[in-house]
């Protein structure tokens, strides 16, 4: 067993209020594991250090989501588990989901190469749950951010233990000694492999060598291109995910749910389904009626033969249309132009978009004796163990959540459904369940982004852009996943209804001198689950931004790239505009039909620029070539980065031109990829080129995983208007009206 | 209940089951092949997409009965052991899955475009790769693997 981060003091529950009085003094742990290797982890020390108070922040001083979640978690950051085992591999528990980001390829980066590891037998695991790092939620793309420095932190003190160790056994000077490779050699060519020198490092109390982290211009496998380290996995079919893992006697389990989004039960007889062949049990949930099998097909069979009767949900009456011009009325007014002033103002509606990751949602729920034991992909799983807690009146301590690798997610693992319904399914039913979502239940039952009006309007006199101004109407999005936890743990202090009004507050800056620049923003519950989807507002806001500044530049008489470039006030997006300019060769001669297309953005202290070339001469329109150009401040894995600006770029074309979920009286009309199109193979672009620039001196890592959605999606929708000479106001644009 | 034994990835199994048991569910929930994937259960995403015989099948729509004598090869029998198919080491040198959840489909829709189609052109990938969907969007990179794993073969 590995003992970690004894003396720990944190509680389940977030500290009560932001600024709470913890202490900032911490200390890594190195104990003797009983497989007599060095562990190098962390705990916070509670109590008074007065001097030192976590200190209360303005909500000025949060930049955005990701810088929410780094402060909400830094007081915990060190609360990390890196272990050099026996037989010399390096394993760290990594406190995130990975979910096709591949987070975990990068922090086996980050710590082989700081840690002089072989990076070949550095294992990054995903940890459990830890009830002592409460903030740590995988979403706003601050994952890197966020653990850049204390993964590296960590790294650097068991490298410093395993070279003094080795120091204490030859007795030679510890700055003699070097690292490559988990090997520590002396001048004298003596060696000794880190396994072998792992339970001496764990004796070691003082470090001969300084424990601070190199210089980035010293890594050596940061800023390179690695393959996923589960792609064998994945290409052989070893790679589990939820439902694949071997819990044992977990029953096959789903639900029946409403007809109606919201919809539950009035009544329910079990009628045939309860001696239906493999039926093991049935039982009632909030969310409708459970049933447990053999096998899915015969718990699908025995669901539909249940007798339910339903009342009706949260959203009848609602339709695309109704809400559409709900919409329309709450939108604040924009500023009235002033006279000899010139002005462009445009309209962009958004539908309700759902995540659709390929993996179904689902979790495995093992509840007995008091406590349960999950196993969800889960983004927040502190948050979640707290809702699963009480759902099932055990308190949360005795919840333990295993975070298997996930299928997607684009968001919508922030939210635990599965988890919440398993583990009362397995209560009620006496055994472990494995519940699954239908692609029906994943699209009727499911969260969206949401419904969503933007009205823009630029004005300018002469060559100056004198304002800018954005107005969003907006269906309410849910952020009930944690996040206002984190923010109030960082110190601002926000009423629940308001979490949205902060992030969209911290997205809506604009990356252009364009004079008085604001956007507000309101919103409306419509009885529709919500949730963020891939770059939440800014999906929609900036990409709306960046096809109406096309469009603004045409009427201004002016180049789309040449003007954004006089406009722009970010170095990081200039160059990156730049690059894409020039690698697609912008205002080359294209026949009629064809063009191209650019948009940029900056968030999560990253920039990106797209440019793609359409052709609409076809049965459908279809992106030919793609270039996008990223800066992320520091890259950790240069091929991971471009495949997460390739996957943005499909992502973006679906969004605009194919995909989006309908509403009619309360009725989610979308039912499974047959109907909810999202891009196929056919739709893709044959190439996408992407630039990724290497570090900049001084820099700090920035975000990744959303920031290409809101440039990939107005780049498409601009080639496509300089093609067709239309100015698309409603999305999808593919959409039959 | 009626006994079926079929030949899975070169193994004889026995297993009870219904005769309108699709063959997905025969495979994850009785025999313990977990590699293809439910992602709809209606035969539209190809996530599951396996071998039956020499055809690429969906097994969620292939009702157990329908199976035969046909050998069923999944993702896990696509290699020889340790050494790869030529089509799985192309995914790995170009570094194709993201989430990897559809890749097994991608895969097996992939081998079964080559075996017929030794040189794809760009509309042959777009026409077969076309029933599989990939929600992280590595569309670009299935397509370099499949000409890559096409220049192998040419080779």
């Amino acid at each position: 067993m590995v003992h970690r981060s004894e003396g720990s003091v944190r509680p389940d529950e977030p500290p009560e209020g932001g600024g709470a009085p913890i202490s900032r003094r911490r200390f890594l742990q190195f104990t003797l594991a009983g497989t007599g290797t060095l562990v190098v982890g962390g705990a916070v020390v509670g109590g008074g250090d007065a001097g030192d108070p976590a200190g209360a922040l303005d909500l000025g001083e949060i930049i955005d989501f990701g810088n929410a979640i780094t402060l909400a978690e830094s007081l915990y950051a060190d609360n990390l588990l890196l272990e050099v085992t026996a037989d010399n591999r390096i394993r760290f528990e990594l406190p995130r989901l990975d979910k096709g980001q591949g987070i975990a390829t990068a922090i086996a980066m980050l710590v082989a190469d700081e840690l002089d590891a072989d990076y070949e037998r550095t294992d990054v695991e995903l940890s459990d749950r830890r009830p002592d790092r409460p903030f740590s939620i995988t979403g706003s793309s601050a994952a890197v951010r966020a653990l850049w420095a204390p993964v590296r932190g960590v790294a650097a003190q068991a490298r410093a233990r395993l070279v003094t160790a080795a120091a204490l056994r030859w007795r030679v000077s510890a700055s003699s000694l070097t690292t490559s490779q988990s090997r520590v050699t002396a001048p004298d060519g003596r060696s000794a492999t880190y396994g072998e020198l792992s339970a001496e490092a764990a004796r070691v109390t003082i470090p001969l060598i300084p424990t601070t982290p190199r210089p980035v211009d010293r890594y050596r496998i940061v800023g390179t291109a690695k393959s996923r380290k589960n792609a064998r996995a994945i290409v052989t079919g070893a790679q589990e995910y939820t439902l694949d893992l071997g819990v044992p006697g977990a029953m096959p389990t789903v639900i029946a749910r409403s007809p109606d989004v919201g919809g539950t039960v009035a009544s329910w007889s079990a009628g045939p389904a309860a001696s239906m062949p493999g039926v093991v049990g049935i039982t009632q949930v909030p969310s409708g009626i459970a049933v447990a099998a053999r096998t899915f097909h015969e718990a699908f069979a025995a669901r539909d033969a249940l007798q339910i009767t339903w009342r009706p949900g949260t959203a009848r009456g609602r339709s695309d249309d109704n809400m559409r011009e709900g919409l329309r009325q709450i939108v604040p007014p924009l500023t009235p132009v002033l006279p000899l002033y010139r002005s462009h103002e445009a309209t962009f509606e958004f539908p309700f978009m759902a995540h659709a990751p390929m993996e179904v949602m689902g979790a495995v729920a093992d509840v007995r004796d008091g406590a349960a034991e999950i196993w969800y992909a889960s983004q927040s799983p502190n948050y979640l163990a707290a809702e699963v807690a009480r759902a099932l009146r055990i308190p949360v301590s005795n919840v333990t959540m295993h975070v298997p690798y996930a299928g997607g997610s684009f968001g919508r693992r922030l939210f635990g459904e599965p988890a919440i319904e398993a583990a009362q399914i397995s209560r009620a039913l006496g055994v472990p369940v494995k519940l699954m979502w239908t692609r029906n239940d994943d699209m009727r039952h499911g969260r969206f982004r949401p419904i969503t009006r933007c009205a823009v309007r630029a004005s300018w006199l002469g060559r100056a852009t004198t304002s800018f101004e954005h107005r969003i109407a907006s269906a309410r999005t849910d952020f009930s996943h944690g996040l206002g936890d984190a923010l109030t743990a960082a110190g601002a202090q926000i009423a629940p209804g308001l979490i949205s009004q902060v992030g969209f507050q911290t997205m809506v800056s604009i990356p252009y001198a364009f004079g008085v620049s604001n956007g507000l923003l309101a919103e409306r519950d419509f009885g529709v689950p919500t949730g963020s989807w891939r770059s939440v507002f800014s999906g929609t806001m900036t990409a709306a931004n960046e096809i109406f500044i096309d469009e603004m530049a045409r009427a201004r008489g002016q180049d789309e790239v040449g003007f954004r470039l006089r406009h722009l006030d970010s170095p990081a997006a200039t160059r990156c505009l730049e690059q894409v300019a020039a690698a697609g060769d912008w205002g080359r001669s294209m026949p009629a039909g064809q063009a191209q297309g650019v948009a940029l953005h900056v968030e999560y202290r990253s920039a990106v620029a797209y440019l793609v070339e359409i052709d609409t001469n076809g049965a459908e329109p279809r992106l030919t070539r793609a270039f996008a150009a990223v800066d992320v401040g520091i890259p950790v894995n240069t091929r991971g980065l471009q495949a997460q600006m390739q996957g943005a770029l499909v992502d973006g074309w679906s969004a605009m031109f194919l995909a989006g979920i309908h509403i009619d009286d309360g009725f989610v009309r979308e039912g499974s990829f047959a109907d909810f199109h999202w891009a196929r193979m056919r739709h893709a672009p044959t190439t996408t080129e992407v630039h990724v620039f290497p570090a900049t001196p001084g820099a700090e890592p920035g975000g990744a995983g959303e920031l290409g959605i809101p440039a990939a999606s107005a780049a498409c929708v601009n080639a496509y208007a300089r093609a067709t000479g239309e100015r698309p106001r409603r999305f999808p644009i593919g959409e039959v009206a | 209940m009626p006994r079926y034994t079929p030949t899975v990835n070169g193994q004889a199994r026995a297993v009870d089951a219904p005769a309108d048991m699709p063959l997905l569910y025969v495979l994850r929930d009785l025999l313990g092949v977990t590699g293809p994937k439910y992602g709809c259960g209606v035969g539209v995403c190809g996530a599951c997409t396996s071998h039956l015989g020499d055809d690429a099948v969906r097994p969620c729509i292939v009702p157990m009965d329908s199976v035969g004598a046909r050998p069923v090869t999944t993702i896990e029998g696509l290699a020889d052991g340790d050494v790869l198919h030529p089509v799985q080491e192309a995914w790995l040198a170009e570094d194709v899955a993201q989430c990897g959840f559809c890749q097994p489909g991608q895969i097996m829709t992939a081998v079964h475009l080559l075996a017929a189609n030794p040189d794809p052109s760009d509309a042959d990938i777009d026409a077969a790769m076309s029933e599989n969907v990939c929600r992280c969007g590595t569309y670009v990179r299935i397509r370099a693997a499949i000409r890559r794993a096409a220049d192998l073969g040419s080779a």
